[in-house]
């Protein structure tokens, strides 16, 4: 292995050290050591000018950096519930055992990690996980099987069968936006002939709403950012795709890129940008590779770069920052500070990244989904797009579905399509319940099926998990709450706490411990998340919590006991190590159930 | 603080018995205690509103039906275990007295180890230890393999957070309670730095 001090200068010397650098550092010497080593964290320091502790406070916030080394495999299994019906449990188990390594430890000889990690976005082929970054689709036992041989026999994972890696993209229903392909450069071409307010107008008209969740204007965002006055502005497209359940941008990010780069350059020419960022989410690392060779297709075509199509003094060019394994990032301003190679704990808002956002200049935040239909509105016009959707909601939108359904995949639909129509497409029978917009979206129950996604009804950033009859939406509901303990960044009290405590009640329903009581702390503390936490983590983590009880009482009543309260533990089992230690069988030495 | 007595005397006019309080130290340090005892000589007009049950102020050992529990300290053993529940069983009212009771405390900075490493730590391995074997005496609790803060053993009412809460905090709960008000507490009276 190269010398650590020959690699960092090299790191150093060829993407530059500057304290935003830091992140992007900091992933580089991971990949290339399986940790941070000490050392390289001292020539950072005093490279970057950053104090050493805010370098480990950076490594403690990002869950796929470690200042101890991994395994040489460094294997991470997706644990959405989605992953969790497909029995990624008993996978991971199974290969613990078979090559004798504790979850989450090491291997005495340092060959092997194996844990959990949240969503992966693969749920349409999952279980999934990630070796050493790289994602691995449809595991089953004879895959496991197979991988246990490959890393006991030391093979490379890139030499591993090709087949792991496929990653499909499982379309299964093309409207508007898929079905009409964006001509390289006519996005531009367009900017060019009709000018920047045409096409701001095109927007408006449009009716284009940030596809993230969230449903922002998208002409108006770009106008705001390009009215700011400043020497500098920027393009961000959020490709941090970490909602559980979401994996739509992960197909437009492999077969629809050059449409994502266009649209980025479209709003850089448009609010005078210069520089635009791609935040991959670090799950996606097995995209990078394609996603740099399309950046160089478009500078080889004059797409990017200076005096872009010849045009004088339209410079724009794309940069790709990784994440690092935090769900947080996805919110814009989180995302901003991660770019700036910081932790990603959420600012204040206002002031909002259209005047104050990267490096403190005007930003423009997109979707992935919204920039890829910016490009193309610029070229079919606004009356174009909004000859889909609702008044309120134009256009199409692309729905990652999974769950328990005979097809899953990415579907793309007109805004205002009820969500029957959506799970008899897909082939949903027998549905308990449609978790949409992922972990932190609502529940609904099959009496609501006749509504429609729409911001005017029920609105979605685009995932739709679908549950059986068969399965404990309890389980469902515990997977989200251990999701958003691991995923609150510990910034505000209000998420950090409540949420742990949240995610304990549920676990005291599951197992049978809890009262009434209980049921009535776990909406209270609900509603303070909502209320008082700092972002939207926070304020939507107790959703599923919030609406299942409400929607699907029974879930928790018939798990309830009968008391006015119960100890969520077992006190009697609690003295067992006692009992031991002193050889006591007495009365006195054991407790009964309370009362 | 004649006017004061007069006014709490006036609105303690028509009730007809006096509130009833009970107290326990569990895992703490008693210093609860000795800050409810910090309220000096307001405790003659104390005992005008309330009345006290079980307590180690008045070292009555059994507890009768009481309106108010106060709970010093964390679950920490089986013996914690029966004086809570008991309380719970008889009081109205419940109340978390201190970081201890809160939260678990001092005393639950053991919950970083094992039981055994705790106890092997302090009767085997430990520095100047003769005879060394766990004690094992059925007059000694046993203890639980972590310490608990009160509310996850029984259901709790109020909470009184400090280390300790003030002998004012006591005062204006205890007050409040007795005129019948809702407790409200003055910043200065939670607010810790």
């Amino acid at each position: 292995m190269q010398d650590l001090d020959s690699f960092l200068h090299g790191l150093l010397a060829e993407s530059g050290d500057t304290p935003d650098r830091l992140l992007q550092h900091l992933i580089a010497v991971q990949k290339q050591y399986s940790h941070i080593p000490y050392d390289a964290i001292q020539v950072l320091s005093e490279r970057l000018g950053i104090p050493p502790v805010q370098i480990y406070s950076v490594i403690e916030y990002y869950a796929f950096l470690h200042r101890n080394p991994r395994g040489k495999y460094d294997i991470r299994f997706s644990d959405n519930i989605t992953d969790r019906m497909l029995g990624n449990r008993l996978l991971m188990q199974g290969m613990c055992k078979k090559l004798a390594v504790e979850p989450g430890i090491p291997r005495d000889d340092g060959k092997v990690t194996i844990e959990m990690t949240s969503c992966t976005g693969l749920c349409d082929q999952g279980p999934a996980l990630l070796v050493n970054g790289i994602a691995v689709s449809k595991l089953t036992e004879m895959r496991i099987h197979k991988m246990v041989g490959l890393i006991e026999a030391g093979v490379p994972v890139g030499k591993w069968p090709g087949k792991f890696f496929i990653v499909e993209d499982n379309i299964q229903r093309r409207d508007m936006l898929l079905n009409k392909r964006l001509i390289k450069g006519s996005a531009l071409e367009s900017l060019l002939v009709k000018g920047a307010d045409a096409i701001l107008n095109d927007l408006d008209e449009s009716g284009l709403r940030g596809r993230g969740g969230a449903g922002f204007k998208a002409g108006t965002k770009w106008r705001l950012c390009r009215d700011a006055a400043a020497d500098e502005h920027y393009v961000v497209c959020n490709a941090d795709e970490g909602e559980p359940g979401t994996f739509k941008d992960r197909v437009l990010l492999n077969s629809y890129a050059d449409s994502v780069f266009e649209g980025m350059t479209l709003c850089g020419g448009i609010v005078g940008a210069r520089k635009g960022f791609l935040y991959l989410r670090g799950e996606y690392l097995y995209l990078l590779k394609t996603l740099e060779n399309t950046l160089q297709e478009r500078r080889d075509a004059n797409l990017l770069g200076n005096n872009i199509l010849g045009q004088e003094g339209f410079d724009f060019d794309i940069e790709i920052h990784l994440g690092a394994g935090a769900y947080v990032c996805g919110e814009e301003s989180a995302l901003i500070e991660s770019l700036e190679g910081k932790r990603g704990i959420p600012r204040k808002r206002p002031p909002f990244p259209v005047t104050s956002g990267y490096m403190q200049k005007p930003t423009v935040v997109n979707n992935v989904e919204t920039l890829l239909a910016a490009a193309r509105i610029a070229v079919y016009g606004g009356d174009w797009f909004r000859s889909a959707g609702t008044p309120e909601s134009t256009g199409t939108k692309l729905f990652s579905i999974s769950g328990d359904c005979e097809r899953p995949g990415v579907y793309e639909y007109p805004f205002g399509v009820t969500i029957r129509q959506v799970l008899e497409d897909c082939g949903a029978l027998d549905t308990q319940a449609v978790q949409l917009s992922g972990a932190a979206g609502f529940t609904i129950p099959p009496q609501e099926f006749y509504r429609q996604i729409a911001f005017e009804d029920v609105p979605s950033g685009g995932s739709l998990m679908v549950f059986n009859r068969q399965r404990d939406l309890l389980k469902m509901v515990l997977n989200f709450t251990r999701f958003f303990c691991h995923e609150s960044c510990g910034f505000c009290t209000p998420c950090r706490i409540g949420g742990r405590l949240m995610n304990d009640l549920v676990e005291k329903v599951m197992v049978g411990y809890a009262t009434s009581y209980d049921i009535h702390e776990l909406k209270k503390i609900g509603r303070v998340l909502q209320k008082s936490a700092h972002c939207g983590l926070g304020t939507t983590a107790p959703n599923a919590v919030l609406d299942t009880l409400q929607k699907f009482p029974g879930t928790y009543s018939r798990r309830l006991v009968n008391k006015s309260y119960e100890p969520a533990f077992n006190l009697d089992k609690a003295l067992e190590v006692s009992r031991q230690l002193t050889g006591r069988d007495d009365e006195e030495a054991h407790l009964r159930l309370g009362n | 603080m004649v006017a004061q007595m007069s006014n709490i005397q006036q609105r303690n006019q028509g009730r007809k018995d006096k509130l009833i309080v009970a107290t326990a130290p569990l895992c703490g340090c008693f210093g609860c205690h000795m800050s409810l005892l910090d309220i000096d000589e307001r405790i003659f007009e104390l005992v005008e509103l309330v009345e006290f049950d079980r307590t180690p102020v008045t070292d009555i050992k059994t507890i009768g039906k009481c309106d108010i529990g106060l709970i010093e300290g964390g679950v920490a053993n089986a013996h914690n275990v029966h004086d809570l529940r008991e309380f719970r069983a008889n009081c109205d009212t419940l109340v978390a007295v201190g970081s201890c009771a809160v939260t678990g405390g001092i005393p639950a900075m053991r919950n970083q180890f094992d039981l055994k490493e705790c106890l092997e730590e302090a009767y085997i391995h430990g520095i100047g230890v003769e005879n060394p074997h766990v004690p094992n005496d059925v007059e000694i609790p046993l203890l639980l393999d972590k310490v608990h803060p009160i509310h996850e053993v029984v259901r709790v009412d109020y909470f009184l957070p400090g280390c300790p809460p003030s002998a004012d905090t006591f005062w204006q709960f205890l007050t409040d309670v007795a005129a019948g008000n809702e407790v409200s507490f003055p910043y200065s009276l939670i607010h810790y730095d």
